[in-house]
């Protein structure tokens, strides 16, 4: 499959998958990010040419040198993986056995983001994401790092309570099959009634004459959940 | 077992995992974890192979991921700076001699040659530097300044300390960054800084600023020379990891480079942090006199070579 998700056997024995972020998605963070800097550099300026009118430039010199090459790292390590940019835009860094990212890789990958912004416009990063699988920049391959999506919640569903009678499918299935009709069943919702149709007919070795395609479709969908007669969930 | 079953039964153990995922890490630490960890990955395992529907693999995933994370997140072992300072970081410098001594000779080649070739031929620094840039140069170690090396306002020696930090280590960064391009960037910036400072040192010997301009550079030099090197050296290592990866793939070879390389990094932006307070305090005070300078200078670079020569061998090595 085409796709973004880079896998990860863990040693219990099972795939992990992670879903690896592009550069549009990273590019906003950065520049969310880099206007959080600039924003503090700012708004530190006055304080400081208060308090300490001397020390006023060494001061905001170190403050920024500090900023521009470890905000990024602090954040990563302290914040599970995320700068403000990164949160917002719901990315995460991770090793890339899927692990937090810890100081070594967080120093090592922010520190060649000098060599990712090179020449200019961060031209190298975007190449090295563009050619290699999981959207790395030199950086992340270096610190063997990924940046991926970070939902790390979801939800228990509700199952909608259409309640039919389940059907066994008139035909065997395999798993492949049995996969896309329950995947109908989940999505049947979200689509149009016509929609819907239109879909569940193009299933016709499983259709009956007399019943419309989706609630047929629905039906085969809850045997193969595994629903009871009665149609409870 | 069919979905629906499947989701009845093990329901109520997702949900305690989730509220241990939730907890504070403490919590998660207790001895139960790792097995709720497997059994988790075990249903996940089961979902995934029987063909349950996505969005109940996608949620086994997100929480075996959380339980991953934080099951094998935990694995920093303590910070020992002085530890590190005494033995790890000389030891990483002598693992690393060959490349060091490579970058070393460029460096402090390409300056000795430049300062040679200026000696000769003093109009040599203005195919660098333009005029004004030199005539700076040449007021910052003119004997009769208030102070010698960046000029300073009113903000004294700590403005000097700030602004000596964020230039030479920011410069060290980059030097090791962009020798990722198969080094070209470290060899280039290792061999920039050697010519600079080989043009400016005969320049200012032949003005008649020598003895200022060595006896300022000498101190902190041992330490900031130093560490430009080891920059220099670990992004020439970075980028030889992918020209002569060896038996490895390229991006195993410089993962692998990237990991060896760390413990330089660490070290020499310590070494630059030494630095800035001696050029800030010591080198630029005009009440130590240029003897004691040149002879303290000495000193610290034979203090420097024994550390990073010395530090942590033991008996065996």
């Amino acid at each position: 499959m085409l796709d973004t998700i880079h896998s990860v056997e863990t040693p219990e024995g099972v795939r992990l998958s992670l879903r690896t972020a592009g550069p549009v998605p990273r590019a906003m963070a950065y520049g969310l990010d880099a206007s959080i800097r600039g924003s503090i550099y700012v708004a530190a300026l006055f304080p400081l040419m208060v308090t300490v009118p001397q020390l006023m430039v060494p001061l905001f010199g170190l403050l920024v040198f500090v900023g521009e090459w470890f905000y990024p790292v602090l954040f990563e390590v302290l914040g599970q993986g995320q700068t403000i940019g990164k949160r917002v835009l719901g990315l995460r860094v991770v090793n890339d056995d899927g692990t937090p990212i810890g100081w070594s890789a967080s120093i090592l990958r922010n520190l060649l983001m000098a060599a990712d912004a090179l020449p200019g416009t961060y031209a190298a990063g975007l190449v090295s994401m563009l050619t290699s699988g999981g959207f790395r920049r030199l950086g992340d391959h270096a610190a063997g790092t990924l940046v991926v999506y970070a939902e790390l919640r979801v939800p228990a569903r509700e199952r909608s309570g259409e309640a039919l009678a389940p059907l066994a499918p008139p035909i065997p299935l395999d798993v492949d099959e049995q996969r896309a009709v329950i995947a109908f069943s989940e999505r049947a919702p979200q689509l149009s009634a016509s929609r819907a149709e239109e879909l569940a007919a193009l299933a016709t070795p499983l259709h009956a004459p007399g019943e419309p395609p989706r609630q047929r479709i629905l039906r085969i969908g809850a045997w193969l959940l595994g629903r009871t007669a009665a149609g409870r969930t | 077992m069919k979905q629906e079953l499947f989701e009845r039964a093990r329901e109520e153990r997702w949900r305690r995992f989730e509220a241990l995922l939730d907890a504070p890490p403490r919590a998660a630490r207790d001895e139960d974890f790792p097995r709720r960890y497997r059994v988790l990955c075990q249903d996940l395992a089961l979902a995934q192979d029987r063909g349950f529907d996505a969005a109940l693999v996608e949620r086994l995933n997100a929480l075996a991921l959380r339980g991953h994370q934080r099951f094998y997140g935990a694995r920093g072992h303590p910070v020992r700076p002085i530890e590190f300072l005494a033995r790890g970081f000389p030891a990483a410098v002598r693992r690393e001699a060959r490349i060091i001594g490579w970058i070393s000779l460029l460096f402090f080649g390409s300056m000795t040659l430049f300062f040679a070739l200026d000696v000769t031929r003093p109009t040599l620094i203005y195919h660098l530097l333009s005029g004004a840039q030199v005539v700076q140069f040449e007021e910052m170690y003119d004997p009769t300044a208030a102070h010698y090396g960046a000029p300073r306002d009113t903000a004294g020696d700590f403005a000097a300390f700030a602004y000596y930090v964020g230039n030479n280590v920011g410069v060290a960064f980059r030097t090791f960054a962009w020798g990722l391009f198969f080094g070209v960037g470290s060899l280039l910036l290792v061999l920039f800084n050697g010519v600079v400072l080989g043009l400016l040192a005969g320049h200012l010997t032949l003005a008649g600023f020598g003895s200022t301009f060595f006896s300022f550079v000498i101190g902190h030099g041992a330490f900031e020379l130093t560490a430009i090197v080891l920059a220099g050296a670990a992004g020439a290592k970075l980028g030889g990891s992918l020209l002569m990866p060896g038996s490895l793939s390229r991006p195993v070879a410089l993962r692998r480079a990237g990991t060896q390389v760390l413990p330089l990094l660490y070290g020499l932006t310590a070494m630059l942090l030494v630095a800035a307070v001696l050029e800030a305090f010591w080198s630029s005070s005009r009440a130590v006199p240029a003897e004691v300078k040149l002879v303290v200078g000495a000193a610290l670079w034979a203090v420097v070579f024994a550390w990073l020569g010395l530090g942590g061998r033991t008996r065996a090595d």
